[in-house]
């Protein structure tokens, strides 16, 4: 439910999956699509999208990333807006394309110009349309953890919880330290594998410590790393991206499953 | 010290099984981050503070010979001497120097950081001349012949039972009914000792926090009052000092001051923040016959002009790695060089080669906690990348990095083709889940199936899903 004036126009939106969404977790991209055209957009999903190419921008491989870079704005520049449920993937359209093409005298003002267009699908929601309410019940107590890429460099922290306010029957049970790392990094949790659980396993323990039932954030990697986590250790608290219950679609099985009795 | 930066990961291993190790690191997680938060929370115009911080070293940079040139002006005009070292080695021979025809036996030490940079301890050993730490952390550590594993609480790493010990250890006058359980029996042990060497010193050595232009000044911050004692009983007073430490007037140290300790430790101010300018006038009480700087570049103008400049503008306030989750996880002695956490992970590949320091830039999740607390704005997740791309273009990155990014990113450059690999991929994957919907073993993820589970795919990919329903 939105407050924009009816005149508002209806925009077309292109969704940006991200790969992990659309490798992994699906739902939370059919979460996206309802979210958005509840919130008056036409959404389309172009084929030809297959990474934001952090992958290779944070290994230091310039020439790929930029390579990705010119393939996503070529695909997406058209639409009104761009829009994409992770920070992580919306930071690195928004603030990293236009540093990386910066020295590309033929891309750097299109860089520039897709800037303005991308959003996380959250913030999209509450900042520009203006969304104060959504339409969905779970029953049940809900921890949020802020991934790192959106609270910084996007600075979304408020925008989720006041969404998840108006979902009915959900209590939420904030963790300590909601804000700090949980370790995924992206090659990082290959690369320094024991580094990145040591970080996790600190963060499993707020997270067990809140009480909540469910643990939500924003971005499928650090759901991927604290699911992975928690099921590993036994926990029966269950994993999803906060779009799937802002949008109300609970009824698939959590990311990484639900605890069979203690296993290993 | 040893460089062991190569060894990152058998240093982080062992760290981590380090359960002392792993008690001590909860105070820098635990009680740094909360005292900065407080003071940060009581100074309204702490985030413009911050902005005028970052303008005024951006400033100082930009015009770095000026104001060098001016500062040596008004040390000389002061009675004191300047010395310029472009190198480690220099500095080292410098410092040598002043001291034989000072004829020193003993020198005292304030805490500083370039003097480990410089490896001054050692290199003094090895030319007759004892050195003795006088800030009680860095004592410590000189007790275990030991390194720093925090730039300002050099002895983080360590509980006060091995403290206790070392001091029965070395301390052989100590009676043993005499109670060290406390910290501050620790303390006034350490006082006691260390009162006698400050006068039996001939040269007193400091770093400097800050160096004047305006009046000539250096100036440290202290916590213990051993940098003032160090630095007014000595006969000679010896300041070294990186170059980018200057700042143009009182003024300017002023307001970086209001940051610095906040940023650090959560206090307003230092206990002691203390000016020095020149040697003892003729109507003085006290302080040193001589007074000379050392001003050392050691690699500091070859970053001017660089995608790494902006480092240039840290004031060596700890906040970084007070607030790093891999700081938190390994402690500082994993880094395996001078200058631990996220502002080393910058800083020492610019001193050591990226060739010998490449875990260091590319240990870090990204998180920008780090960025988020410097009191400089200096961006260092940004400039750890810019380390990864050096890597990349001189073929230094590992080489299963290097074919894994190649073999992904001919996938991801070709959408059709991505497609098709990507649907097969999933669906096998998604079937291998089963019904528990994860795997606890995949082939070439070990590094996380062997800590965690890996979420099993839903199957269908989304892009092809919600294209074929909707019959695009």
């Amino acid at each position: 439910m939105t407050d924009m004036p009816p005149e508002a126009a209806s925009p077309r939106v292109g969704l940006f999956a991200t790969c992990l969404v659309d490798l992994f977790r699906p739902s939370v991209g059919f979460s996206a699509v309802k979210l958005l055209e509840e919130a008056g957009c036409r959404v389309e999903v172009p084929m030809a999208q297959t990474c934001c190419g952090q992958p290779a921008y944070n290994s230091g491989d310039r020439a790929d990333a930029a390579d990705l870079a010119r393939q996503v704005i070529e695909v997406f520049e058209g639409f009104d807006y761009v829009v994409a449920p992770s920070g992580s993937c919306a930071a690195m359209l928004k603030k990293h394309y236009p540093e990386l093409l910066s020295g590309d005298a033929r891309w750097a003002e299109r860089a520039e110009r897709f800037s303005d267009k991308v959003f996380e699908l959250v913030s999209f929601l509450t900042d520009i349309r203006k969304v104060v309410r959504v339409e969905a019940a779970y029953q049940g107590s809900v921890t949020y953890h802020d991934s790192c890429s959106g609270l910084r460099e996007l600075g979304i922290s408020a925008q989720p919880r006041k969404l998840l306010a108006t979902v009915e029957g959900l209590e939420l049970r904030e963790m300590k330290d909601s804000d700090i790392c949980c370790g995924f990094g992206g090659t990082f949790c290959i690369k320094y594998s024991d580094i990145s659980n040591a970080i996790v396993s600190k963060k499993t323990v707020n997270i067990e410590a809140s009480g909540a039932d469910l643990l939500l954030a924003g971005d499928m990697g650090c759901l991927m790393n604290m699911a992975g986590k928690l099921k590993r250790e036994g926990s029966a608290i269950e994993v999803r991206h906060v779009a799937e219950v802002l949008a109300g679609m609970t009824d698939r099985p959590p990311i990484a499953g639900t605890a069979s009795r203690r296993e290993r | 010290m040893e460089l062991t930066s190569p060894a990152f990961k058998a240093n982080a291993a062992r760290a981590l099984q380090d359960a002392q190790l792993q008690k001590a690191l909860g105070n820098v997680e635990k009680g740094f981050v909360a005292k900065r938060a407080a003071a940060r929370q009581a100074l309204p115009e702490f985030e413009a503070l911050r902005d005028q911080g970052r303008a005024l070293k951006t400033h100082v940079l930009e015009h770095l010979d000026l104001y060098l040139e001016a500062y040596e002006a008004k040390v000389k005009a002061s009675g004191g001497h300047v010395h310029w070292a472009e190198s480690a080695e220099q500095a080292r021979e410098i410092i040598l120097d002043i001291c034989r025809k000072a004829e020193a036996k003993t020198v005292t030490k304030g805490k500083s950081m370039i003097s480990e940079e410089i490896d001054l301890n050692t290199f003094l050993e090895e030319n007759g001349i004892e050195a003795v730490e006088t800030d009680l952390g860095e004592y410590i550590i000189q007790l275990r012949h030991e390194h720093p594993s925090h730039i300002i609480a050099p002895a983080i790493h360590l509980n006060k039972e091995q403290v206790e010990e070392d001091f029965r250890r070395v301390h052989t006058h100590l009676p043993d009914s005499r109670d060290l359980s406390e910290p501050v029996a620790l303390l006034s042990e350490a006082r006691a000792v260390l009162r006698q060497r400050y006068f039996e010193a001939d040269v007193g050595i400091t770093g400097a926090n800050f160096l004047i232009a305006e009046t000539g000044s250096s100036v440290i911050v202290t916590n213990e009052g051993n940098g003032d004692l160090t630095q007014s009983l000595a006969r000679v007073h010896v300041v070294v000092a990186s170059i980018e430490k200057i700042v143009p007037t009182l003024e300017d140290c002023a307001s970086i001051l209001r940051l610095l300790a906040r940023s650090a430790t959560g206090q307003d101010m230092s206990v002691y923040t203390t000016f020095s300018t020149g040697p003892r006038r003729p109507e003085d009480e006290d302080g040193p016959e001589a007074y000379h700087v050392v001003l050392i570049d050691n690699g500091r103008t070859a970053m001017l002009g660089s995608e790494f400049e902006e480092m240039l503008r840290c004031i060596r306030c700890g906040a970084c790695m007070n607030h790093c989750p891999v700081y938190h996880a390994v402690g500082g002695h994993a880094y395996g060089s001078v200058y631990p956490g996220p502002m080393g992970a910058v800083l020492t590949p610019s001193l050591n080669g990226i060739n010998r320091s490449g875990h260091l830039p590319n240990a870090s999740t990204f998180c920008g906690r780090c960025e988020s607390v410097c009191p400089m704005k200096i961006p260092l997740p940004k400039m750890m990348r810019h380390w990864r791309e050096r890597e990349f273009e001189k073929n230094l990155t590992p080489a299963a990095t290097r074919y894994g990014l190649g073999f992904w990113a001919f996938f991801a450059k070709r959408p059709a083709l991505y497609r098709r690999a990507a649907g097969l991929g999933m669906r096998l994957l998604s079937a291998f889940g089963g019904e528990k919907r994860r795997l606890s073993r995949l082939p070439l993820a070990g590094g996380w199936t062997d800590f965690r589970d890996m979420p099993a795919p839903e199957g269908e990919t989304f892009v092809a899903a919600f294209n074929r329903q909707r019959g695009a």
